[in-house]
């Protein structure tokens, strides 16, 4: 079983983020301040297009697809040191808003992800706590 | 805009060595500053601005005047990451031009490699839970797979090839192998093969982080190094020439949803110095960027306007980027990041050689040169950053 980096709180931006991991849901913000509709990323208070704090959470579909990536080598990290090769990756979601993640479930990470790739969410558990991490499978 | 020169370096010192076993962050900031003093030929009681970014032990704006034993008119505390030292630049210039004060230093100590710190491969978790580190550090996002993160967009986007970055490895190594100090910064971090490389040893070194190779990444030295910026008044009864300051632009850029990785806040930076400068880009002989990796250089270049964006590829590969390329602009005459000094914040340096070469002292030094640019990145390139763009000129 994977071992990432638990997340920690109190910590009130991302709380409901990670209450939505555990439901096996990706949650995202939506500004639905009068005529904003702004999609929100990461978590936060209030809407940085217009400064409201009058966000609400949706459900992603969780699919999306491969914006840049990179294959990290060396990493002196407890938790991943004894990975191997492994990607770190931003996805555009299919709502409008981009998350760092990881691409797993491939071969070869330097050789089977791409850029324009379509991924679809999947929650990996983890020994090191209670939250699964948000990471996604090729489609 | 008209140009004006109203604030000058007047003083430089780069602390030699980038392996200093015993020293402190704050050892090397005082060292550096009293020998940059004395390069100016002005006296220690003569300060009356600090610009701190916050580094050495146990300083910044409240110590640092404290141990220092001055009594300043201006405190500015700007820390930006790198490029800390442009914003401060372009703020002394700023304050000098409203005569708040007249002899400003800036000063930089660091020893991350004695210490071992793992800048570009390793993680920090913070004491307190915080809405970054929750939503990141699961990941294991290094500060190179940030990086190499770009140079993979920018790659796929506009066709930029390994070959080609490889040529800004290739410029900025032969000129460290022209620098005493970066040569034996280069021995005493034991690189292997201290010596020119060319695009094959760059393809062929280890890669970090795909697609980011070893040769591409910047070393981990210890080091720092001191700038005294003063007025015009001043900077005429200086030992040296003075190097004038003429424009400087600072801005910041984030992550956004939907937006454009291979753009740095260099573009908003740039134009602003330029324009306050009233110099073109193609006017500029000597590019100090901030190299912290290939791709960074790259994408400055692009923002400045060196070239348009997407064309860094085909504009580096031909070797224009050596000091004695004839084609210009010079990049990073020093050796750069990436085989001469990095301590973690690099800004200082950039400020330092283009004033050795507007000076005519650098040891890759362009005939006659007569505009610089230095250009901060801090922070992280694919995420998020600041970007201190400064335009100097020589007497």
């Amino acid at each position: 079983m994977a071992k990432r980096p638990q997340p920690r709180f109190p910590e009130p931006h991302t709380e409901p983020f990670w209450e939505g991991a555990q439901a096996g849901e990706l949650r995202y913000q939506r500004c639905v301040d009068d005529g904003c509709g702004e999609v929100v990323f990461y978590p936060r208070q209030h809407c940085p297009a217009c400064g409201s704090n009058e966000l609400e959470w949706f459900v992603s579909k969780g699919e999306g697809t491969v914006y840049t990536f990179s294959v990290v080598r060396q990493n002196r990290m407890p938790g991943f040191i004894d990975l191997g090769a492994y990607s770190v990756a931003y996805i555009d979601l299919d709502e409008g808003f981009r998350m760092m993640s990881s691409v797993v479930g491939v071969d070869n990470p330097t050789k089977d992800i791409a850029i324009g790739q379509r991924v679809r969410v999947t929650f990996e558990k983890q020994e090191t706590g209670e939250y699964p991490i948000p990471v996604f499978r090729p489609i | 805009m008209a140009q004006e020169r109203k604030a000058a370096i007047v003083g430089i010192h780069e602390y030699p060595l980038r392996v200093a076993p015993g020293v402190s962050g704050m050892n090397i900031k005082v060292d550096s500053i009293r020998a940059a003093l004395d390069d100016a030929g002005l006296a220690w009681s003569d300060i009356d601005a600090i610009y701190d970014a916050q580094d050495g032990e146990a300083g910044g704006g409240l110590q640092t005047a404290a141990y220092l034993g001055l009594r300043p008119t201006v405190i500015d505390t700007t820390q930006v990451g790198g490029s800390s030292y442009e914003f401060q630049a372009a703020h002394a210039m700023r304050d000098i031009a409203a005569g708040k004060c007249n002899v400003a230093v800036l000063s930089y100590g660091s020893t991350s490699a004695s210490n071992r710190v793992a800048i570009g491969t390793g993680g920090r978790q913070q004491a307190a839970p915080n809405w970054q580190q929750n939503m990141e550090l699961p990941y294991g996002a290094t500060l190179i797979a940030n990086y190499a993160m770009v140079k993979q967009r920018h790659m796929h986007e506009y066709g930029t090839t390994d070959e080609q970055l490889a040529g800004i490895s290739v410029a900025t190594r032969h000129h460290a192998m022209r620098n005493p100090d970066a040569v034996k910064a280069m021995m005493d971090l034991q690189f292997v093969g201290v010596n020119e490389i060319t695009t094959e040893d760059v393809l062929d070194s280890r890669v970090v982080a795909d697609p980011l190779h070893l040769l591409e990444c910047c070393m981990i030295s210890d080091g720092g190094g001191a700038v005294i910026i003063a007025s015009a008044d001043v900077a005429r009864d200086c030992r040296k020439a003075p190097v004038w300051l003429i424009g400087g632009g600072e801005a910041t850029k984030y992550r956004e949803n939907g937006g454009d990785i291979t753009t740095s806040a260099g573009a908003q930076s740039g134009p602003i110095a330029f324009s306050e400068a009233g110099v073109t880009p193609d006017e500029v002989e000597i590019a100090m960027i901030y190299d912290s990796f290939t791709i960074t250089v790259a994408v400055c270049l692009e923002d400045l306007g060196f070239c348009a964006k997407g064309e860094v590829g085909e504009y580096v590969a031909g070797g224009r980027l050596a000091f004695d390329s004839g084609e210009g602009p010079a990049l990073n005459t020093d050796g750069g990041g990436l085989s001469s000094n990095h301590p973690g914040m690099r800004g200082i340096f950039l400020l330092l050689e283009a004033a050795r070469q507007l000076r005519g002292e650098s040891t890759s030094q362009v005939p006659d040169a007569r505009l610089a640019v230095a250009h901060g990145n801090g922070g992280l390139l694919g995420g998020t950053h600041t970007g201190g763009t400064v335009i100097l000129a020589k007497d």
